[in-house]
């Protein structure tokens, strides 16, 4: 049975309606592994934010969101936050912004099992401290006393992913959860994150630009570009038979280990080229008025 | 000739009691149109010396000898010799550039300074114009503001108004790591073309080995602070002598190429 069901999902923002999910559907099983791929730009962070009901008031929502049956599309705040971080739960970018600066992190773990299920003082330390401690933060009861800006890059994803587990969520998405990290903190926290999934059974929507990271670690592979999923298959297909190009192109470009020094990198743009330019165009560069609409509420009422 | 020379360099940051090494007794030589990697993982003291590399820090202990002259950021002299050759591109396109100024603004900066002498081009539209046909934007973004652009034409507005002195010393900080997996390839592309045709000397640091398999023919590996292992890329990468050259090969997946 899929935990997830995404069916013809468009979402466009603001004013002007610019399109940058178009009709995408998506399902995925429970306890499995999804992988997403897609430049920037192509609307995966959309994808999971339009998932996680976290879309700005100006985005235009048409289509179906279910997760375990109920539309999430159509969900008021209160409902969904029911639902948000406890089946549903997210690891972000850049543990720096997602982890309160003024807040130790053991507080900040601690709030998510309170908010969601009655628990007296002890029991939520003791989870927490087990639950870092799952994640290989070393010392937990140290950690969870620390602020996040006395941690490293990797520790901080760490909590993230701890946080991310806390209340044994159906599904988790990861939305680029070590594009922040360096190539060998990176192994150790896909390693982590690898083998608490397995444990927890927690399904999972991986999202990266980056194929060799999202070969290690889903079964299945969906590719989106310019707000269309144009590719879905198992990672085992998509990796060695490609069928769209654009699919071809992000391989080469992934495979820079298979260039001999010095040659000229393959681009996307030796593989595919989108037909219509003006369309692609509007689609894959979301220039300022994109961005400002993540900003403040101030620029919307000014208009 | 050697470029630069690095005798044993240590830097500090910090009181005496409680202080970081960020750098540790680091000798190095880079001579004339060598291309340089420097890799290592964050804290590994690798931004530390391509600041004092491109004079905006000094080290601690040690000496950093440019052109065969020691470099003291104090003296205005040497530092406008380094200045004028050496010119350097920020990891991140979206904090490097300034959000308030246009485009040609930008990468006319540099020509405006009153440390950058000699071979400046005395035309500064002209030389905007040639940048940014070099580094493959059309003529008229110098009339745009950063945010305009996406992120990978972020890095070649960088890369413009870095090359737009006619420098002779690229120093290229993780250049492409906030890029995307596809964009990636267009950057290094141009780094590459255009260390070429332009015969410059290029300093990249990256945590990224492919990147530096790719693009330099000389890489060191800073660990800790500590230059542990140096030399030409295809003999450090094929036979790492070093146990954490080994450890950053096998996480890079580059261990068996």
């Amino acid at each position: 049975m899929s935990v997830l069901d995404v069916k013809d999902l468009s979402v466009d923002f603001g004013h002007h309606r610019n399109l940058v999910l178009d009709k995408v559907s998506l399902a995925v099983d429970d306890g499995q592994r999804l992988g997403l791929v897609g430049a920037s730009g192509s609307g995966k962070t959309v994808l999971a934010s339009a998932i996680m009901g976290l879309l700005p008031d100006n985005a235009h929502i048409s289509g179906e969101i279910l997760f375990r049956g109920t539309n999430l599309a159509s969900l008021g705040d209160r409902e969904f936050s029911k639902i948000r971080g406890r089946k549903l739960s997210m690891v972000f970018q850049e543990p720096m912004t997602a982890l309160d600066p003024t807040m130790k992190v053991g507080l900040q773990a601690a709030e998510l099992i309170s908010l969601h299920r009655d628990s007296n003082p002890m029991a939520t330390r003791d989870r927490v401290e087990q639950v870092f401690d799952r994640v290989g933060l070393s010392d937990a009861g140290k950690v969870t006393n620390a602020y996040p800006h006395e941690l490293s890059g990797g520790q901080r994803q760490r909590v993230i992913i701890a946080m991310a587990l806390m209340n044994r969520p159906a599904l988790v998405i990861c939305d680029e959860p070590t594009t922040a990290l360096d190539a060998t903190v990176q192994t150790q926290v896909l390693d982590v994150l690898d083998s608490e999934l397995a444990a927890s059974g927690a399904a999972c929507l991986f999202i990266s630009h980056d194929l060799n990271l999202v070969a290690r670690m889903c079964n299945e592979v969906a590719v989106i570009h310019a707000g269309r999923i144009v590719e879905r298959g198992t990672t085992e297909d998509v990796l060695n038979s490609p069928r769209h190009p654009y699919t071809r192109g992000l391989l080469a470009t992934a495979r820079i280990d298979q260039v001999e020094p010095g040659e000229r990198l393959p681009v996307i743009e030796d593989f595919y080229t989108p037909d219509d330019r003006d369309n692609a165009g509007r689609h894959t560069e979301l220039p300022r008025r994109w961005v400002s609409q993540y900003g403040p509420r101030q620029w919307r009422r000014s208009r | 000739m050697s470029v630069y020379t690095i005798d044993h360099v240590s830097r500090r940051f910090g009181s005496r009691r409680r202080s970081t090494q960020a750098l540790n007794d680091v000798t190095l030589s880079v001579k004339e149109h060598e291309r340089w990697g420097i890799v290592g993982e964050s804290g590994s003291g690798k931004t530390t010396l391509l600041k004092i590399l491109a004079g905006l820090d000094s080290p601690s202990e040690g000496k950093v000898l440019f052109m065969g002259k020691c470099l003291d950021i104090r003296d205005r002299a040497t530092l406008g010799d380094l200045r004028s050759s050496v010119q350097m591109v920020f990891q991140d396109p979206r904090s490097s550039l300034d959000p308030r100024m246009r485009v040609g603004d930008i990468i006319s900066e540099p020509l405006r300074s009153p440390l950058v002498k000699g071979k400046v081009p005395a035309d500064a539209d002209a030389r905007v114009a040639e940048v940014l046909d070099a580094v493959g934007l059309p003529a008229d973004s110098q009339r745009l503001f950063a945010h305009e652009f996406s992120g990978g034409q972020r890095q070649r507005i960088a890369l413009a108004r870095a090359l737009a002195p006619n420098p002779s010393i690229l120093l290229a900080d993780e250049p492409v790591s906030a890029l995307d997996v596809s964009v990636r390839a267009h950057v290094l592309n141009l780094i590459d073309d255009l260390v070429d045709s332009m015969g410059l000397t290029l300093i990249m640091v990256t945590h990224d080995l492919a990147v530096v398999r790719h693009t330099c023919d000389h890489v060191g590996v800073l660990y800790q602070g500590t230059l542990v292992e140096a030399g030409p890329t295809a003999e450090v990468l094929n036979n790492p002598r070093e146990e954490y050259t080994r450890t950053l090969l096998a996480s890079t997946r580059l261990g068996h190429a």
